[in-house]
């Protein structure tokens, strides 16, 4: 392959492969290679992160919370004695009926079901092995994302939305080609759009931090270091319950994300993140 | 040529399909794998030391006002030790109870619950969180662990302190369930590390440990061993019980319960 040794600035100035196509060099190596860590981490994390859950399936507001303490959310079995459980989740005053997914699933009384949790059997310890395993390699490679892009101007150059951009008729525009499907061409695709920017935002700037910082108050140890933290978020069980809300957040951005990638088109938005280059269309068909 | 050929991109895609199926499929046999296993748990060191570093000021767990204790206290574990032995001290209000302290220490010594009772106290409002993901906040009073340790006087190869249960959490008839923990020199000379014989203000009750647990503030519940029997000083783990420094460590969770 001999294009692999061309450089991006020579791609990004390489004239259009065929006619009304051009391919420029969009992710750099360290974000495509933390990118996939990333998948492989969040991934996991999440899966080992629903086993610690299942320890506990219920989540309170304040300082404690146990078995005699009311819930915010909740898993239950309703007649868990009897051959036919029926699995219940509670959140705020509202009961759903959730059988085979939440509360009771594959005939187990467990809140989240086996092929959602690592591993798919009861093990809270394994849960836990993996689990502070990954959220080590997560925030290394996190680290190395944020110093490197931050350092090279990615962040500012590729991240930060233009002046023209925050108009609120820009915005509007962007909301309204997102919800017709309809995608940039040419110039406006080297770019990305403004909800696109938002939401890459938000998930690297205050979702995955969140992740990290209701993770660390979590921990007894690092309460007694910095209480402040764990004051901020209103107490341990606060701090385990906006665990598992940003956990959701980040579950609802894949799937916008992997749903994005697909109108997008497949092949190309993977492959980008993969070789790093990326085709635009430069006129609409 | 820039572009890739499209029959490339489809074998990544076919590819990651294939090892997304094969991941779930050997998901759970590869997640405890020994091997791999071993690898992850290694992470376990790194956390160690890095709180070790940023709890080497020994900084105080929160302690809380009495309005911020829990209602009720979830009782965890064993809930009333098993055996004759037990039940007999219950009877008589643990007045046959004693502790000792030993191992590696230059005065070994027993100490019974009145004399426990009489030593310098230290109360303390704290969280108790369970490794299950629970909170619960009490009141607790006892004797610092630190000033028993340095009556006992600590031989120089002393690394650290394990605390002996009566309770046998799997009902084993060979003794091999009986519970046990560990922790070492900084947590035990910690301040707020004490042997609690009264929770809010009254006797320790026999569903939390009576009639001593052990308080370790900056750990999760399971190293707050309740039913302490004796206090043993030791340079390592390897040789007791399962190995593993305790308990639940023994059955894979982590020895140290920072986090």
């Amino acid at each position: 392959m001999s294009d692999t040794t061309i450089r991006p600035d020579a791609i990004a100035e390489a004239p259009p492969a065929k006619s009304g196509r051009e391919v420029i060099f969009r992710h750099s190596l360290v974000v495509r290679v933390t990118h996939w860590i990333n998948v492989i981490c969040i991934s996991l994390l999440l899966m080992s992160g629903l086993q610690i859950f299942n320890a506990h399936p219920m989540l309170y507001w304040g300082q404690y919370g146990a078995d005699a303490d009311k819930p915010v959310i909740e898993m239950v079995a309703d007649n868990w004695r009897s051959p036919q459980p029926q699995g219940l989740t509670r959140i705020g005053g509202l009961t759903f009926h959730t059988t085979g997914v939440l509360g009771v699933s594959g005939g187990e009384v467990r809140g989240f079901p086996a092929w959602a949790t690592l591993p798919g059997h009861r093990n809270l310890a394994v849960g836990r092995n993996w689990h502070f395993f990954l959220a080590w390699i997560f925030v290394i490679n996190g680290g190395l994302y944020l110093l490197y892009n931050a350092a090279n101007g990615h962040l500012r150059k590729d991240l930060t939305p233009t002046r023209e951009q925050l108009k609120p008729s820009h915005i509007w525009r962007d909301i309204v080609d997102h919800l017709r499907l309809k995608h940039p061409v040419g110039e406006e695709a080297k770019s990305y759009n403004v909800l696109q920017k938002f939401a890459y935002l938000a998930v690297v700037f205050i979702l995955l931090p969140m992740m990290v910082a209701t993770g660390l108050t979590m921990s007894p140890g690092f309460d007694a270091f910095a209480p402040w933290l764990l004051d901020l978020f209103g107490g341990r069980q606060s701090a385990r319950t906006l665990h598992f809300i940003c956990a959701n957040l980040i579950v609802l951005f894949v799937i916008v994300h992997v749903v994005e990638v697909f109108i997008a088109g497949v092949f190309n938005e993977i492959g980008s993140m993969i070789t790093g280059r990326y085709t635009i269309k430069t006129r609409a068909h | 040529m820039i572009s890739q050929p499209f029959s490339r991109r489809g074998l990544i895609g076919v590819g990651s399909a294939v090892m997304g199926g094969l991941m779930l499929s050997g998901c759970d046999r590869l997640a405890q794998a020994p091997s791999l296993l071993g690898l992850v748990r290694g992470a376990e060191g790194l956390t160690r030391r890095s709180q070790h570093l940023i709890l080497s000021g020994q900084p105080l767990a929160r302690e809380f006002k009495a309005s911020d204790i829990s209602p009720t206290f979830k009782a965890n574990g064993t809930l009333r030790p098993g055996g004759e032995t037990y039940a007999a001290m219950v009877a008589n209000n643990f007045a046959t109870w004693s502790l000792s302290v030993g191992g590696l220490v230059a005065r070994p010594f027993k100490l019974g619950l009145a004399e426990l009772k009489a030593l310098p106290a230290r109360t303390q409002i704290t969280r108790h969180d369970c490794v299950e993901g629970w909170s619960a906040i009490a009141g607790w009073t006892g004797a610092p662990l630190g000033g028993l340790l340095r009556r006992a006087g600590l031989l120089p190869q002393a690394r650290y302190i394990v605390f002996h249960c009566a309770d046998d959490l799997i009902g084993s008839s060979d003794g091999s369930g009986l519970y046990y923990e560990s922790i070492d020199l900084l947590d035990a000379f910690h301040p707020q590390t004490i042997l609690a014989h009264t929770m809010n203000g009254a006797p320790l009750q026999v569903p939390h440990g009576a009639p001593v647990r052990l308080r370790v503030e900056r750990q999760l519940g399971y190293k707050q061993a309740k039913y302490v029997m004796a206090i043993e000083a030791v340079d390592r783990l390897d040789h007791i019980m399962g190995g593993k420094g305790g308990f639940w460590e023994d059955r894979g969770y982590e020895w140290y319960a920072g986090i």
